[in-house]
């Protein structure tokens, strides 16, 4: 019985297919009837002379490992093989715990395509299109079970087994909660048996997937909706019978405590997914998109475990230069260090698993993985993250994931080390159940034969050596290439009498133990029999492929593009001397003036200072003001509008902010320090705002201006009534609606407030107690903000045009007792500045925008200057990437229309907007104890021929004119460099797709009349209609 | 000289005071003598002279000198002492009196439907009171060039001067020129498409443009037998419209930006022999001597724009135009601006000295440059005597906002009412506060 299933000793040819073949050994399910003879398969492996690589840190050479009924019972160097086993001799064999994905979808239904189209002022999709007892959001799947839509895929699972993989987590990836994943074998058996565990995970993303709702609209409403969905389950465990039966929060509940995946897909979005999980005690698993290389730091301080897909962008065709011309740096370099994902991870020290997910073709995973390894991935880290790791993420380290025993047998055979080049794996064993990947190279068939072609007129001999699988020669006077192919069965040969006759000996035949034998035809067409024996063995040179050299690659540097810095610039000590000084306080401009900068803030203005440790800068001819401060912008974020609905105060632009975006770094040249980001204008109350410090490099976090009095957008007029549509349905239509939005928002907030406070009294006799309102007022992110508001917590930015709407939401603040803090844009401001002064708004205003649509046709560029004259703080803002660069020049306006004072111009956009943002006491003018945000101009800083030198933030010089040339050479070498490296991909045969253009996401307030550049995408165009 | 000098100080007054613009009057032909004495003139062909006299006569500049006799006569004399005289500036490509307010489209008329629209014309639906025109002329820009968009031969543009009654006196020079709207040879993913559900075109959209390209050419092709044509059976209207291209009596303005697109429109130099004009020319930087080779000019619409590509040197579009400059390219600055409707033009000029022009430079490319491009160059565009007496007077630099503060302005000699619906509204509520 053994010998039969002995393997080919020495030069034998494979047998080893016979029988191993059909070996069912997963137990029959007793509930299902029998067509035909009951059989119950059992049975019992021993694998041999294996080098058996356990787990990642465990080899053991020449090891046995036995198997009986789909699981592992015995491995080890001195196991003894059962008698009733079958014998596989893995002579020269490696065996290693087949792989583990974590993030498959692997026999899922695919999700629904979501019908969405841009459609500005279409209709909104209010509510939930899901029928029966669930929660209000469609993106919110939580009801969605993986183990009940598990359906196995033959197909699928071949060409996950072929890349090495036996289990793989399955969840539908659709929606922004994702409901259960299931873990699931590979096996081609009924899916009642291949389940490991039925509910093993959560998921969620940021992606509304098939969701048609259109809220959430936007990635900061996305949070949003999560961060309440949170609070709602929560709030739900007591309080169901306010809410009736909530399938969508009860399954969250239910699910609450197994690991939850997030797919971030990107490296802010890793971040942005840990903050989320921080507020509600979850430690996610982050889900990578391949990009997280370019912030390892973050990425280690997150703590969260990672799954790292190996995608990699291709090359593109970038030979014609004018096609070259539109792809960044930044795509480029993004191309360059990608494959070394893997290995700043492992050098952070960072856990994580490895995916096939996002990869066009699984074929592809084990190159990219061996690139992941030719850029410094070590062998065992990807053993790890193949096996030990998601095994222990997903709590299957006791059934699977090493070769141990108790655990499932999951294993695959290879030909040598499993990530060599030219290993192959010839078995992949799933619950016992052999799989074949690559057989017929199993014992090699390379080598000298003596065929003997026997027909009517006797035999020929002929030299044949085989030198693979499918290439041959025959060996004569001259050597003729023979057409052969063996797979591991069945032969084909055939080749030509002579190297002259075109007339070809066709044979065809099968391999046994001792050779191959067949039939076939002569040149002539007569029919022949045919052997082949084995003469010489060819000799086997072990695998020389190595681990090739880690190429040589770019710098990180932060943000990831031309204009980064790769080391972080520091605080210096800065004496600026000899300046024009225009300081915003009473010493007015000081001509001849010196300031002096220590630990980021101003330290004295004065004459002839001096400091030992200072670095001179020379103002001579020059003039220093204060850094420009932007009350109104929207660059630096991913989403700037929550449309979906007219109160969104739930969402904050802080949950989203994009420390990439060049336009800080081209609004540093022009002498923006700081930027208040705005949400944008497409419902009446908006979202939470951020202001930022344009700390060049710096992540979300530290781009945020600390200890601020928070703020929140809101907006009247057309855009808020949707006016360009002609299908609105979302409440309001008209200025009538608008006001009343606002005044049922802060009726339902003081009514919230009064709730939380009565759920905050403490029944009498129960001293000490701490009463959690919580538990039975449901906690409302949207309310909160409302309610900080009245209390004078936060303040309002309200986007107003017109007269009407203007003093209509003055009242309502009047009516609730908070003030209406700024009214941005409002270009009628000057028709009621009195009333604006009697409330104690301020007013951010453009100096010369007009007639673009109907709301602004009584737009004046003297709006600015006349509501100063009437007694507003007024400043004027940007709203646009381009003019913040320029704003210096638009504060010169109101001297050309309103015959401003220069002084009282530059206050518009320094010290004024400072005030309106309640910092004034940090920045906005130049005075000792202030934050040092500084600019050097090279004229006086009115004029149109003025250049911003150096912009400093925090006494970090972020921009320097002289540093900005030295880049721009940098980057046209960088460029160089990389455009070489592509050709030579190209050239070098590797697949390069076309030369895409690099597009920029930009983000307006929707009010624009204004082309940004032919790489920009209007975000608005795009998340307006959600 | 000074009652006369007062009375116009006090007409003025008088129009600020009105509520609405139905009482700002396009001044009426002024036959006879006009003065401009102790002027620093900018000529607007790179010279400047100091403490000059202009002598105007029936609308047109007759001398200029400094030692020019003033006649005791009753004639119009202004003098401006210490301020700054410039050539009346030029809006080189605009969509004014054509759109009132870009977001309702009742008040729109720059696109007709259809690709090939050559015998379109913009003039017809000028709308002369438009409340945009007079805050341009308060800017001192006295004329601008109005374009017809949409399709790809959009139509015939015409250059207007800004103070009339309609459009028929507006008219400066008729169909000056014929509009193509090159399509995009840019591969130009939506890298969101996917993400948001949007369907993007199949193939290759660079093709798909040229493939456009063809059409046009094919069309001018025919165009140019039917001009050769001595007579015609059957009068076709497009063909028509687009024979002042073969003789040169009207350009070729080609509105492109990237290189590809720029070196497509070389094409029709080459195989018409038309005159060509690049409108836009974001990317006109590249290939500056390839386009002076081919006698190419270039309107640059914007200069207060954002670079191309975030590895683009941070001020690139602002120092386009010395590019241009350098390698010799006849070129004008444009201000194509929706929100501010073209009020800004002196200060993109302006921006492109702080990256490198000379001030005369900058003021040519927004005078003298643009009136040659436009075909009005010998007529306009620089203070020369047998020009027109397009005329602006400025307190200080043009150029610049801290000083470009416009105080008189002449057209065909004629002094325009620099009354405008901001200045109105100003006045109403400083009325209203007591300022």
């Amino acid at each position: 019985m053994r010998k039969l299933f002995l393997l080919p000793k020495g030069r034998r040819l494979p047998v080893l297919l016979a029988g191993l073949l059909a070996a069912t050994i997963v137990q029959a399910q007793p509930t299902f009837p029998v067509n035909g003879i009951k059989e119950e398969k059992q049975a019992t492996y021993a694998f041999t002379n294996a080098t058996i690589v356990a787990n990642e840190k465990t080899t053991l050479n020449a090891a046995t490992l036995v198997v009986k009924n789909g699981k592992i019972v015995a491995v080890g160097t001195n196991v003894a093989v059962p008698k009733e086993a079958m014998v596989v001799d893995c002579k020269g064999k490696y065996i290693y715990p087949s792989f583990i994905d974590m993030y498959s979808d692997y026999g899922m239904p695919a999700a629904p395509q979501a019908q969405r189209r841009f459609n500005f002022g279409g209709p909104t999709q209010l509510t939930s299109n899901q029928k029966g007892a669930y929660g209000w959001n469609q993106a919110i799947r939580t009801d969605v079970q993986a183990i009940r839509l598990f359906a196995a895929d033959e197909a699928r699972a071949k060409s996950l087994r072929d890349q090495g993989f036996g289990t793989v987590l399955t969840h539908q990836k659709d929606g922004i909660a994702r409901g259960t994943g299931a873990v699931v074998t590979l096996a081609d058996e009924k899916e009642n048996l291949t389940v490991l565990k039925e509910k093993a995970t959560t998921h969620y993303s940021f992606s509304k997937g098939s969701s048609t709702q259109s809220y959430p609209g936007s990635l900061m409403g996305t949070i949003a909706l999560l961060r309440q969905t949170y609070i709602d389950a929560e709030w739900y465990k007591n309080n169901k019978e306010k809410e009736g039966i909530n399938l969508s929060l009860r399954m969250w509940n239910e699910n609450f405590s197994l690991p939850q995946v997030f797919e971030a897909n990107d490296k802010w979005g890793a971040l942005r997914a840990d903050k989320i999980g921080d507020e509600f005690g979850v430690q996610y698993i982050i889900k990578a998109g391949g990009n997280e290389y370019q912030r390892i730091g973050d990425m280690a301080a997150s703590k969260a475990s990672f799954i790292l897909p190996l995608n990699y962008p291709q090359a593109m065709d970038v030979e014609d230069p004018n096609d070259a011309r539109f792809v960044s740096l930044a795509d480029m370099k993004h191309w360059e260090m990608a494959p070394s994902n893997a290995a700043m991870f492992e050098k952070a020290n960072i856990p994580f698993a490895l995916t096939t997910a996002d990869l066009k073709d699984a074929k592809q995973f084990m190159a990219n993985l061996r690139k992941a390894m030719e850029y410094g991935l070590s062998e065992q880290k990807a053993l790890e993250a193949l096996t030990t790791t998601p095994a222990t993420l997903l709590g299957i380290y006791k059934e699977v994931g090493s070769i141990d025993p108790g655990k499932w047998a999951n294993f695959i055979v290879t030909s040598g080390p499993v990530f060599n080049e030219k290993t192959v794996i010839h078995q992949n064993w799933v619950q016992g159940k052999k799989y074949a990947v690559n057989e017929s190279s199993w014992s090699s068939v390379n080598g000298k034969y003596l065929v003997t072609v026997t027909g009517d007129k006797g035999s020929v001999n002929y030299n044949l050596e085989v030198k693979s699988g499918s290439t041959a020669n025959i060996i004569a006077k001259d050597t003729i290439a023979a057409k052969f192919s063996f797979d591991g069965k069945m032969v084909r040969l055939s080749f030509p009498e002579s190297k002259q006759s075109k007339k070809p000996i066709r044979l065809s035949g099968a391999g046994n133990t001792d050779g191959w034998q067949g039939t076939g035809e002569d040149a002539t067409g007569a029919k022949v029999l045919w052997t082949a024996k084995l003469s010489e063995a060819a000799t086997t040179s072990p695998d020389s492929s190595k681990i090739k050299q880690a190429p040589a690659l770019g710098n990180v540097s932060y943000p990831f593009n031309g204009y980064g810095f790769e080391t972080m610039p520091q605080q210096q000590t800065l004496l600026i001397r000899n300046a024009t000084v225009w300081t915003n306080e009473k010493e007015g401009r000081m001509e001849g003036a010196d300031v002096l900068v220590k630990n980021g803030k101003i330290v004295s203005v004065g004459k002839n200072l001096s400091d030992a440790g200072a670095t001179v800068v020379d103002g001579t001819g020059k003039h220093l003001t204060a850094g420009i401060i932007d009350e109104h912008s929207h660059i630096a974020a991913a989403s700037i509008n929550e449309g979906a609905q007219s109160v969104t105060s739930e969402v904050r632009i802080a949950d989203n902010l994009n420390p990439d975006d060049i336009n800080i770094y081209r609004q540093l040249s022009g002498g923006v320090t700081s930027s208040h980001i705005l949400h944008g204008s497409a419902n009446t109350i908006g979202g939470q705002t951020q202001l930022i410090k344009l700390r060049w490099g710096a992540n979300a976090e530290g781009l945020k201006f600390a200890n601020w009095d928070p703020q929140i957008k809101f907006a009247l007029g057309e855009n808020v009534k949707r006016s360009s549509g002609t299908q609105n349905n979302r409440f309001p239509d008209s200025r009538m609606g608008v006001e009343e939005v606002l005044m049922d928002a802060f009726t339902r907030a003081r009514d919230y407030e009064n709730a939380v406070k009565e759920a905050l009294v403490v029944p009498k006799g129960k001293k000490g107690a701490v009463a959690n309102p919580w538990a039975t007022v449901r906690r409302d992110l949207e309310l909160d903000a409302l309610v900080e508001i009245m209390n004078k917590k936060r303040f309002i930015t309200c986007h107003s045009y017109v007269q009407s709407e203007i003093t209509a939401a003055m009242r309502v603040g009047d009516k609730f007792g908070f003030t209406f803090n700024t009214f941005t844009h409002i270009l009628e401001g000057y028709k009621v500045a009195d009333k604006m002064k009697a409330h104690g708004s301020n007013a951010s205003t453009f100096s010369d925008w007009w007639n673009y649509k109907m709301e602004v046709v009584d737009a004046i560029p003297q709006n600015a200057a006349l509501m100063q004259q009437v007694g507003l703080n007024v400043a004027i803002n940007s709203d646009d990437a381009e003019m913040a660069r320029r704003l210096n020049q638009e504060a010169a306006k109101s001297v050309k229309y309103g015959g401003m004072s220069e002084e009282d111009a530059l206050k518009m956009v320094t010290l004024n907007p400072a005030k309106m943002l309640h910092v004034d006491d940090r920045v906005g003018s130049i005075r000792a104890g202030k934050d040092a945000d500084l600019v050097l101009w090279s004229d006086h800083p009115l004029s149109i021929y003025a250049k911003a030198e150096k912009t400093i933030v925090d006494g970090i010089v972020y921009f320097d004119r002289e540093r900005d040339k030295e880049l721009r050479r940098k980057i046209s070498d960088e460029r160089f460099r990389l455009v070489q490296k592509m050709v030579g991909e190209k050239k070098s045969g590797m697949p390069v797709g076309p030369a895409r253009a690099s597009m920029e996401l930009m983000n307006t307030c929707s009010d624009h009349d204004h082309s940004h550049g032919l790489l920009v995408v209007d975000a608005e165009a795009i998340n307006a209609n959600n | 000289m000074k009652k006369r000098l007062f009375k116009i100080f006090c007409g003025l007054l008088f129009s600020a005071a009105a509520i609405g613009q139905e009482n700002i009057y396009p001044a009426a032909e002024y036959k006879g003598l006009l003065f401009i004495k102790n002027a620093t003139v900018h000529v607007g062909n790179g010279q400047v002279l100091n403490n000059t006299t202009i002598q105007v006569n029936n609308g047109k500049i007759e001398k200029i000198g400094t030692d020019i006799a003033i006649p005791a006569d009753d004639v119009k004399v202004f003098d401006v002492k210490g301020k700054h005289v410039y050539p009346g500036l030029i809006l080189s490509g605009s969509q004014l009196g054509l759109v009132e307010v870009n977001s309702v489209r009742a008040t729109i008329d720059h696109t007709e439907i259809g690709e090939i629209n050559p015998s379109i014309r913009s003039i017809v639906a000028y709308n002369t009171d438009s409340k945009v025109i007079n805050t341009l002329k308060s800017n001192g820009i006295l004329l601008a060039n109005v374009i017809p968009q949409g399709g790809l031969v959009s139509g015939s543009s015409s250059v207007v001067q800004l103070d009339a009654w309609n459009w028929e006196d507006a008219a400066y020079k008729m169909e000056n020129g014929i509009h193509f709207h090159m399509p995009s040879l840019i591969n130009r993913p939506n890298p969101f498409a996917a993400f948001f559900g949007i369907t993007e075109p199949a193939g290759d959209p660079v093709k798909r443009g040229l493939e456009q390209v063809d059409k046009v050419k094919a069309f001018f092709r025919e165009a140019q037998s039917y001009a050769n044509e001595a007579t015609h059976s059957v009068t076709n209207l497009k063909y028509e419209a687009v024979k002042g291209l073969f003789n040169k009596s009207q350009k070729l303005f080609v509105h492109c930006d990237i290189v590809k697109e720029m070196l497509v429109a070389v094409d029709f130099v080459k195989e018409f022999g038309m005159d060509v004009v690049i409108v836009g020319g974001s990317e006109s930087f590249q290939m500056a001597p390839l386009l002076k080779a081919n006698n190419i000019a270039v309107i640059l619409s914007q200069s207060h724009s954002l670079p191309t590509m975030q590895d683009d040197d941070v001020d690139q579009p602002y120092k386009t135009a010395v590019s241009l400059q350098k390698a010799g390219v006849l070129y004008a600055i444009n201000d194509a601006d929706g929100q501010t409707r073209g009020r800004n033009l002196p200060f993109n000029a302006g921006t492109a000295v702080a990256y490198g022009l000379t001030k005369e430079e900058a003021l040519q490319a927004i005078t003298l440059n643009p009136a040659r491009i436009l075909g009005v160059g010998d007529k306009t565009g620089s203070i020369e005597i047998g020009k027109d007496a397009n005329i602006v007077v400025s307190e200080g630099d043009i150029l610049d906002m801290r000083s470009s503060i416009i105080t008189h302005a002449f057209i065909q000699g004629r002094l325009v009412d620099l009354t405008d619906k901001h200045k109105q509204l100003y006045e109403r509520y400083k009325h209203k506060y007591g300022k």
